[in-house]
């Protein structure tokens, strides 16, 4: 904080400094800070929506919660679509960001071209790529069968389906994470390639490996963390190509938190499972935070 | 990084780049040309991207007379127009206030900024929507759009673009007997556009294509944003006539491809900014 204290300040000053965050204050209470501090007290009760009486139940939600075998499933997928999805779209950021970076010209087509999908509304793509993995019509089928492989069905198989949703993801993000992974590239000082080329860094590997990899290994942390945010609150794909089936394959935890809470209207239910999302959520985000100190110090 | 490597490494390059290329824009491609082939094209086993028949009119028309498409466009307009807009409002004040004016409680407002920076969209979910009911507001424009009217990262972003104002421009306004409103109004508000239009990018894309939250709040087909709209779509069709399909797939997704198209440099710098919103 650079101003001085705000006893110094002018009652005029002090008025208006009022006047100007009241309704940010408002909104922020009424929008944002009220229904958060809400969700952990409904997860307290057996509320149904609509339903006349509420009566508050403890831990009774965590309970059948933590018991609950599909819940189980459904964190287990979240983790395992995260776990597929992060190392993908991280590497093939990297990748694409210093092949782009590396070439002498078509860098800004290329950048523009491997964004693309990051802009694309997601959910018309998400029916484009049920379109593309239709078992007998669609192009990826085709495509295999012409070079003698039996495609199979993508989305109704339940040993494959969630790798399938996780694959979509990874092309959706890549972009992403290579944007972000540029500017963690400008970001190296071009003196520290050519001090390790003094130094006998003579292959393009070599300098990678020497400066390149330990400058960036603040920013791969700080994406990997920021893609893990993301891939965890995977839904609209889950809503839309599966439903989480084939019998409960694909089921995730925003997946289920909607299902209880917005089809069957177990709002207290549903808000005890929406604090376990928010609490892995903001665990990682505290991570990210760190990571981002880190990569401060590193400039 | 420092451009460089032999000839061979060049081709080497290239090659890699456009065949990943491939693979990224084929669901483009391939959306694209199924929306101009008849229904016997679409169905048989010989790839070919252009139509030996033409039928763009007829997917296209079949896809604008089913489901009201433009309504859907439009709709996704009012709603991130109206979200965008109300957050400047609430914003813009806030910011200004937190980067240069001294008052009680500013730490505080500023450390919930950074609070709320960290709270994932769908965690107030259930009690906002039980608000909603409440008030009797479900399933109407302003069950979109005010849940949204706050937005921790607008205030930090606006916040940390106000910082970098010389004080001594307010001093000299407020010595010509301008109050902090018309400070805001008239000297902030100009310097603050690239700022605003960054801000901009972010709220308009990720409101544009959220899901989530219309899926909830919204069952009239005419109040639909184009992400839901797209579902209907696809629900009526029941998966199966491909041709108009792909034709309203690439009427959804055409404004925003375009716009970022258009504006891709400011697109990449603002959601490289933002980090994990999209």
């Amino acid at each position: 904080m650079t101003a001085p204290a705000a006893n110094d300040a002018t009652p005029a000053e002090r008025r208006a400094a009022l006047a100007l965050v009241s309704p940010a204050w408002l909104a922020f209470i009424v929008l944002l800070a009220g229904p958060t501090l809400a969700v952990f007290v409904l997860s307290l009760t057996d509320w149904q929506l609509g339903a006349p009486t509420m009566n508050f139940i403890g831990l009774g939600n965590y309970e059948q919660l933590f018991a609950d075998r599909v819940f189980w499933k459904s964190f287990g997928n979240t983790a395992v679509y995260c776990l597929v999805t992060v190392p993908g779209s991280v590497f093939l950021g990297l990748g694409l960001a210093l092949l782009i970076e590396g070439a002498t010209f078509g860098r800004g087509f290329y950048r523009a071209a491997y964004f693309l999908p990051v802009t694309s509304t997601l959910i018309a793509m998400a029916v484009v790529w049920e379109f593309l993995l239709h078992p007998s019509v669609g192009l990826i089928n085709i495509v295999l069968e012409q070079v003698g492989i039996t495609g199979g069905d993508w989305l109704k198989n339940p040993s494959r389906a969630l790798f399938t949703l996780a694959g979509i993801g990874i092309w959706q993000s890549a972009g992403l994470n290579m944007v972000l992974f540029m500017a963690g590239l400008k970001s190296i000082p071009a003196d520290l390639y050519e001090a390790a080329e003094i130094d006998g860094a003579a292959s393009a590997w070599e300098r990678f490996r020497c400066v390149t990899w330990p400058m960036l290994g603040p920013a791969t942390l700080f994406v990997t963390v920021v893609s893990g945010i993301r891939s965890f609150q995977v839904f609209d794909t889950v809503e839309v190509l599966t439903k989480g089936g084939p019998n409960k394959s694909t089921e995730v935890l925003l997946y289920t938190m909607y299902t209880e809470a917005f089809n069957f209207f177990r709002t207290g239910y549903g808000a005890a499972i929406t604090v376990v999302f928010l609490v892995v959520v903001l665990a990682l985000t505290l991570l990210q935070v760190k990571a981002g100190e880190k990569r401060t110090h590193y400039g | 990084m420092k451009p460089g490597g032999s000839i061979l490494g060049h081709i080497l390059r290239h090659l890699l780049l456009i065949a990943g290329l491939v693979i990224m824009l084929t669901p483009f491609v391939w959306m694209i040309s199924t929306s101009l082939k008849p229904p016997n094209e679409i169905f048989s086993t010989k790839l070919s991207l252009l139509p030996n028949n033409w039928a763009a009119a007829d997917n296209y028309g079949k896809a604008f007379t089913k489901v009201p498409l433009l309504r859907y466009l439009l709709n996704g307009v009012i709603v991130t127009g109206g979200i965008f807009l109300l957050q400047l409002v609430v914003s813009l004040p806030a910011a200004y206030a937190l980067a240069k004016l001294r008052f009680k409680g500013r730490d505080i407002l500023f450390t919930m900024v950074l609070i709320g920076l960290m709270i994932p969209a769908q965690a107030p979910a259930i009690p906002r929507y039980v608000m909603l009911y409440e008030v009797g507001l479900l399933d109407s424009y302003a069950a979109l759009i005010v849940p949204f009217v706050f937005s921790a990262f607008g205030i930090f972003l606006m916040r940390q673009f106000f910082k970098t104002v010389p004080d001594d421009l307010m001093h000299a306004a407020r010595i010509d007997g301008l109050g902090e409103f018309e400070i805001l109004w008239r000297i902030m508000l100009p310097l603050a556009m690239p700022a605003m239009l960054a801000f901009g990018v972010i709220s308009v894309v990720s409101h544009w294509n959220d899901f989530f939250w219309p899926l909830i709040v919204i069952q009239t087909g005419d109040l639909a944003t184009p992400p839901l709209g797209t579902l209907f779509f696809r629900n009526e069709e029941a998966g199966s006539d491909f041709g108009p399909l792909m034709a309203g797939t690439v009427v959804i997704t055409a404004p925003l491809v375009l716009l970022f198209l258009a504006a891709q440099r400011r697109f990449i710098e603002g959601v490289t900014l933002s980090g994990m919103k999209g």
